[in-house]
């Protein structure tokens, strides 16, 4: 496995953990208190595996005063309880200092609403399976003693399944019923109405057919119907929660705490939600702001790489603004609310987004479109083989029960199979390629893809500057140079350490906000920084480049480049081979947008797009008829994730954008042909299985409309109907490693 | 024959019985974490001695 390669110290050994760097929010805030004992609830992100599991509960385990902690692995939500005077967040920094992502989580009445309609939908499929099961072994009995069976045991037998099957239908079938007395009222139909008509009639007839001593009685093929179908619906709301918990995590990153400064100079934790305009704010270095502000007081460089794609840092000081989701790289500055968070870029952004995806949700998918050629089709076949019968001077005994077989046997069990397995089986091969899929319908809309846009920053390249030439430095310059660049938190500094290697940092490092580092090295006064800081000639120098220098010795020149990730130039090649259009749309400058996107080989690029121009770039491609697909990682990227026909964000995005997106990855961009061609295989087996679906109506129509469904033809033809379709989706799985 | 008498609600009580500890362990949220509780199995809970 490629992720195995390069595995991190930290985090999840999957490599899945997007560490992140933002000094959080006060988490005493959000402590709950009953009694004597205290809890609080955190969002874990990063945490994939079961090493992941059992260190951060043992970890928190190990806390002074824990009595629980226990971690949910499929949805990061992590429970800790402890008594006794535990700082709260000492207890999100221990999970911090484990290596993931940490957020008091966010409180929703909904999660437990989808939880319970889960629940409810896996009780009725039990419930469905366990009266078909048992009716079916009655019906096998009756089937076996066909003709030699006595008229009053065969009738006990059939009066046993329908007083299973009565209970269960009623327990099982109110979800189809309801929702089809709700569509009905409204004048309209939907699936639901066939499966209720069948079912009711289905019961109906055989009651009959038992209070006569019929032979035939059809209690064993309405329960099926009802197990089969479940289990469609429930596959379907497991999905759906689970982009619905992925939509919880934009939630929890807003759900902070803010220093604010009160009148008399008092610092109070408070929640975000409660800053208004005109509060006075601190922002402690390392922290992320979470409202628009004005600065008031203080000068340090900002990293506004999330919500502009810039991948440099810029000098603030009092006066300038700050725009929510920029992160203090230096010196603490004290600021002024300019709104609340309710009306801050980040709600913005979030608000852009909702509106994408309600456009997005009007997307039809290819599900509903068969149901809709489906229910009048079986109505209509239904009617006529009851008039048919009818004319055909049968009584109207016969004529009822030929129109029921024939809803039974056209009700839709492959049909309602056929989308959600072809989903879960494609997910579940991503999912252990490190996509994590955020909605059923997404693999539809990716497979219909023509045009790709990539953000730069994080999602082409790293987002991080690399020193270049390392080796032309002379060693004991990068040494020193290095040890000063230990002290800051500017990701050139950091560039220059990782190429340094470990070392020790110098003494009394002064740092000066936009301009660079001061340090006495050897009784002689270093600095490094930018050319006027260090005395250096100006020149027109093209990209990020440092400067240092040592009491009266000539400058010397770091030069930095944020490169393509490896490997990428070949993902390029690959999917322009496979004939999708791609370009570069980034919101950095345009010299490192035109160097990067000549080095990967695409021609087509934008630099110094904003939020707004992403988001225009986008609708007009729409307007040109092109299905897009997004790839960003940014604050800046999210509302055009939003829009795009779909989207995908890599791991170590911002929260907000792996909200916005469809799938999130670990890894490189190697992962979107995977994906892409994921999704087309199974878009192609959902084709083919409603094909199968089709293929197994234009059989089973002609022998239930001329009377010759018995029971037994009923139960083998709608088993092996969603039995070959189950079987078909598994092919997505066996196609990929050939 | 008379044994199906006994036989049949002997086998919908054990089907029933099988039905209610599956309704329990949905409703006590053992299907909450299907990927964590594969792991948790694993985890050594003694403390080396």
């Amino acid at each position: 496995m490629s992720m195995m390669a390069d595995p991190l110290e930290r985090g999840c050994p999957s490599g899945l953990a997007p560490p992140t760097e933002d000094r959080a929010s006060d988490f005493s805030a959000f402590v709950r208190e009953t009694g004597r004992e205290k809890a609080l609830s955190l969002s874990v992100r990063g945490a994939k595996c079961g090493g992941c599991l059992s260190k951060i509960e043992g970890a928190l385990q190990a806390l002074p005063g824990v009595t629980a902690a226990r971690m949910n692995l499929s949805t990061g939500a992590t429970d800790v309880r402890w008594t006794g005077s535990l700082d709260p967040n000492r207890v999100a920094q221990t999970v911090r200092d484990l290596g993931y992502g940490v957020s008091a989580r966010a409180e929703a009445n909904d999660a437990d609403l989808h939880k319970a309609e889960e629940r409810k939908l896996l009780v009725a499929m039990g419930v469905a399976g366990f009266a078909a099961a048992n009716i079916m072994l009655l019906s096998v009995s009756v089937w076996g003693g066909h003709g030699e069976m006595g008229e009053a045991t065969r009738r006990g037998l059939h009066a046993i399944s329908g007083l299973i099957a009565l209970p269960a239908i009623i327990f099982s079938g109110r979800h189809f019923f309801s929702s089809a007395w709700s569509v009905l009222r409204k004048g309209k139909a939907n699936m639901d109405v066939p499966i209720s008509l069948a079912v009711i009639l289905a019961f109906s007839v055989s009651v009959w057919a038992t209070i006569k001593g019929a032979e035939h009685a059809y209690f064993d093929a309405c329960v099926m119907l009802l197990f089969f179908l479940l289990i469609g619906r429930f596959l379907d709301a497991r999905l759906r929660r689970r982009a619905y918990s992925a939509a919880l995590d934009l939630a929890s990153l807003q759900n902070r705490s803010v220093n604010r400064l009160s009148a008399n100079g008092e610092v109070n934790a408070v929640r975000a939600a409660e800053v208004v305009a005109g509060d006075k704010l601190l922002l402690a270095a390392g922290e992320r702001a979470v409202v628009d502000m004005t600065i008031l007081d203080g000068a340090s460089e900002i990293d506004e790489s999330l919500v502009t794609g810039e991948s440099l840092p810029r000098l603030a000081s009092a006066g300038s603004t700050l725009f929510a989701g920029s992160v203090n790289l230096g010196a603490p500055l004290t600021g002024q609310a300019l709104a609340g968070t309710e009306d801050s870029l980040l709600s913005d952004i979030a608000r852009m987004m909702e509106a994408g995806e309600q456009r997005r949700s009007g997307y039809r998918k290819i599900a509903d479109r068969a149901v809709s050629l489906y229910v009048p089709f079986v109505h209509t076949t239904a009617a006529l083989a009851f008039l048919g019968w009818l004319m055909l001077g049968a009584g109207v005994e016969h004529a009822i029960m030929i129109a029921v077989t024939t809803l039974i046997i056209t009700c839709p069990c492959a049909l309602a199979l056929a989308a959600p397995v072809a989903q879960v089986v494609a997910s579940g091969r991503l999912f252990r390629k490190g996509v994590f899929l955020k909605s059923g319908d997404a693999l539809e809309r990716l497979s219909e893809i023509d045009h790709i846009v990539f953000d730069k920053t994080g999602t082409l390249t790293l987002g991080e500057p690399e020193l270049m030439d390392v080796d032309s430095i002379p060693a004991d310059i990068l040494v020193m140079a290095a040890s000063l660049a230990r002290a800051s938190r500017h990701p050139l500094s950091r560039a220059l350490v990782a190429a340094a290697g470990p070392g020790h940092m110098a003494a009394n490092v002064k740092e000066q906000p936009g301009l660079g580092l001061e340090a006495e090295i050897d009784g002689k006064i270093c600095r490094l920084g930018s050319a006027d800081w260090t005395g250096a000639p100006q020149d027109a120098a093209k990209g990020p480049v440092l400067w240092f220098t040592c009491g009266d010795d000539a400058p010397v020149r770091f030069d930095f480049r944020d490169t393509a990730q490896a490997g990428t130039r070949k993902t390029v090649e690959t999917l322009q081979a496979k004939g999708y259009e791609l370009e570069v749309l980034s919101g950095d400058r345009e010299e490192a947008v035109a160097a990067v996107s000549r080095d990967v080989g695409i021609n087509r690029w934008t630099a110094s797009a904003s939020p707004a121009v992403k988001v225009k770039r986008l609708e007009a491609l729409r307007a040109e008829g092109h299905n897009v697909l997004m790839v960003g990682d940014g604050l800046n990227d999210a509302g055009a994730l939003s829009l795009a026909h779909a989207a995908l964000a890599p791991g170590t995005a911002m929260d907000i954008s792996q909200s916005a997106s469809d799938a999130v990855y670990s890894g490189g961009p190697e992962k979107v042909p995977f994906i892409l061609e994921t999704a087309k295989r199974a878009q192609n087996i959902t084709r083919q299985n409603f094909g199968l679906a089709a293929i197994y109506n234009v059989i089973a129509v002609p022998i239930a409309v001329t009377g010759h469904v018995t029971p037994l033809v009923a139960a083998i033809a709608m088993s092996a109907s969603s039995l070959i379709v189950t079987l078909n989706a598994l092919r997505i799985e066996a196609g990929g490693r050939s | 024959m008379e044994i199906i008498i006994y036989l049949i609600p002997v086998a919908l009580c054990l089907g029933a019985a099988g039905l209610a500890a599956f309704i329990w362990s949905v409703n006590s949220g053992q299907y909450e974490d299907l990927d964590g509780a594969s792991y948790r199995i694993l985890e050594d809970e003694d403390k080396p001695l």
